[in-house]
């Protein structure tokens, strides 16, 4: 059996990009999705639907959101290095950002989650073989309900790269998996924040999922260095926009049987 | 008009429970609770493997059909109805909730999984169930979307592709 390396599967993702770009140049939309079906990502192949979604206007429960509030959520959840006896290791970084709509109007009391490997790119799920090490500081998961604007801001260790297995020497780029839910169940997102100039960006098939290059970078928190504490951590902005907008091409209007 | 252009989605992974699991996550309705019915599944692939890794969420209308607008979904106090849950495909790919009944034509439900790049919205009628949505979809669609009654609940499975795809939706 001949080992799939990383030259193929950049080879495949160039072909997707070309092919998109070469869509849009021909009047197509550009997309501000990832494509469902992307074989360069390989468990993606029997997982994604092969028809149309059928559009559809939201009704009744779709146009609402689950209510979340401080029941839900304490304070101290949103601060990933207070979890335990001691300090994580890795590099104290604090993520905050805006939760707006599409008409960019904040998204008010409202939960966001997250979860990471820690600083050695280990997560603490037990499936993950990694041989890197745990942190007995650091768990990973944290939670968080936006303010009147719509602020959320979290504190935690910037986590490190991660091999997988989708092909030979494959490693995803640093990231931080979010989880947000909008003004309208329709909204519902989850993502993953990626950190700016990362060099594994090109060779990953879960980041190039996407492809249109704008809305690649619209994964990437922006370095801030006024949000960076003098002597204690670094400071990442990353704003997040639900829309709920379709996630795929649509053949138009009147082609369809 | 659209001022903000959209954060992408990208996939949930495949480590997510640690993340995102809590107490009673999928008892919107305690089991055993008068009205309690018990609603699940199977979650298959393209290949009709069950899929061991995906996470599920359904939001719904109470048994009066008024839409819950309390919090409370991650310190559930047995009474308290939220209308909202998630679970994760156990390894055979099964998922299962506890919840009330709606007074509503259908649940919603928002399907994530390792190898799924972006959320998967769909629905769960109710057998007897319609409207204008469901009346437009041909019989083998509509199969896709309406629920079957057990002896404790309703059944629905979840196909990601292929044979019997599940209908989802894309909202305009």
């Amino acid at each position: 059996m001949t080992e799939l390396t990383q030259a193929t599967i950049s080879d495949e993702i160039a072909q997707r990009h070309a092919d998109y770009e070469a869509r849009v140049a021909a009047g197509a939309q550009r997309l501000h999705a990832p494509f469902l079906d992307f074989d360069p990502y390989r468990s993606s192949v029997l997982r994604h639907p092969t028809k149309n979604p059928k559009l559809v206007d939201p009704e009744t429960i779709e146009l609402e959101s689950p209510a979340f509030g401080h029941r839900d959520v304490a304070d101290v959840e949103s601060d990933l290095t207070a979890q335990h006896s001691g300090e994580p290791l890795g590099e104290r970084m604090v993520v905050t950002g805006r939760v707006l709509d599409g008409e960019g109007r904040p998204v008010r009391h409202q939960l966001v989650e997250l979860w990471q490997a820690n600083a050695s790119g280990r997560y603490v799920h037990q499936r993950d073989q990694h041989p890197a090490p745990l942190d007995p500081n650091f768990t990973g998961a944290g939670r968080c309900i936006t303010d009147g604007d719509g602020v959320y801001r979290f504190t935690t260790i910037k986590p490190g790269a991660y091999p997988w297995k989708n092909h030979v020497n494959a490693w995803r780029p640093a990231h931080i998996h979010f989880s947000l839910f909008g003004n309208a169940f329709t909204q519902r997102l989850v993502t993953q924040m990626y950190f700016p100039g990362d060099p594994l960006f090109p060779l990953d098939p879960i980041y190039q999922s996407i492809p249109d290059r704008a809305a690649r970078d619209r994964l990437v928190a922006a370095y801030d260095h006024d949000l960076s504490i003098p002597e204690w951590s670094l400071g990442y902005r990353w704003d997040i926009v639900l829309t709920g907008s379709r996630s795929t091409w649509f053949e138009p209007e009147g082609s369809e049987a | 008009m659209s001022v903000a252009l959209p954060t992408p989605g990208q996939t949930v992974g495949p480590f997510f429970r640690y993340g995102v699991e809590f107490d009673a996550w999928n008892e919107l309705a305690p089991p055993g609770r008068a009205g309690a019915i018990r609603v699940h599944g199977v979650v298959r692939d393209g290949a009709g493997t069950p899929v061991p890794d995906a996470l599920l969420e359904i939001w719904q209308a109470d048994a009066a059909g008024a839409i819950p607008a309390e919090s409370g979904s991650f310190h559930r106090d047995g009474s308290t109805f939220t209308g909202w849950g998630r679970t994760h495909t156990t390894d055979a790919g099964e998922y299962e909730f506890f919840t009330l009944e709606p007074a509503a034509p259908f649940i919603a439900v928002a399907v994530f999984a390792r190898g799924l790049m972006d959320v998967l919205h769909t629905r769960l009628y109710l057998p007897g169930a319609t409207d204008a949505f469901l009346e437009s979809l041909t019989p083998a669609e509509r199969t896709t979307l309406v629920a079957e009654r057990t002896a404790d609940g309703l059944r629905l499975d979840i196909t990601l592709q292929g044979d019997g795809e599940t209908v989802f939706l894309a909202y305009r």
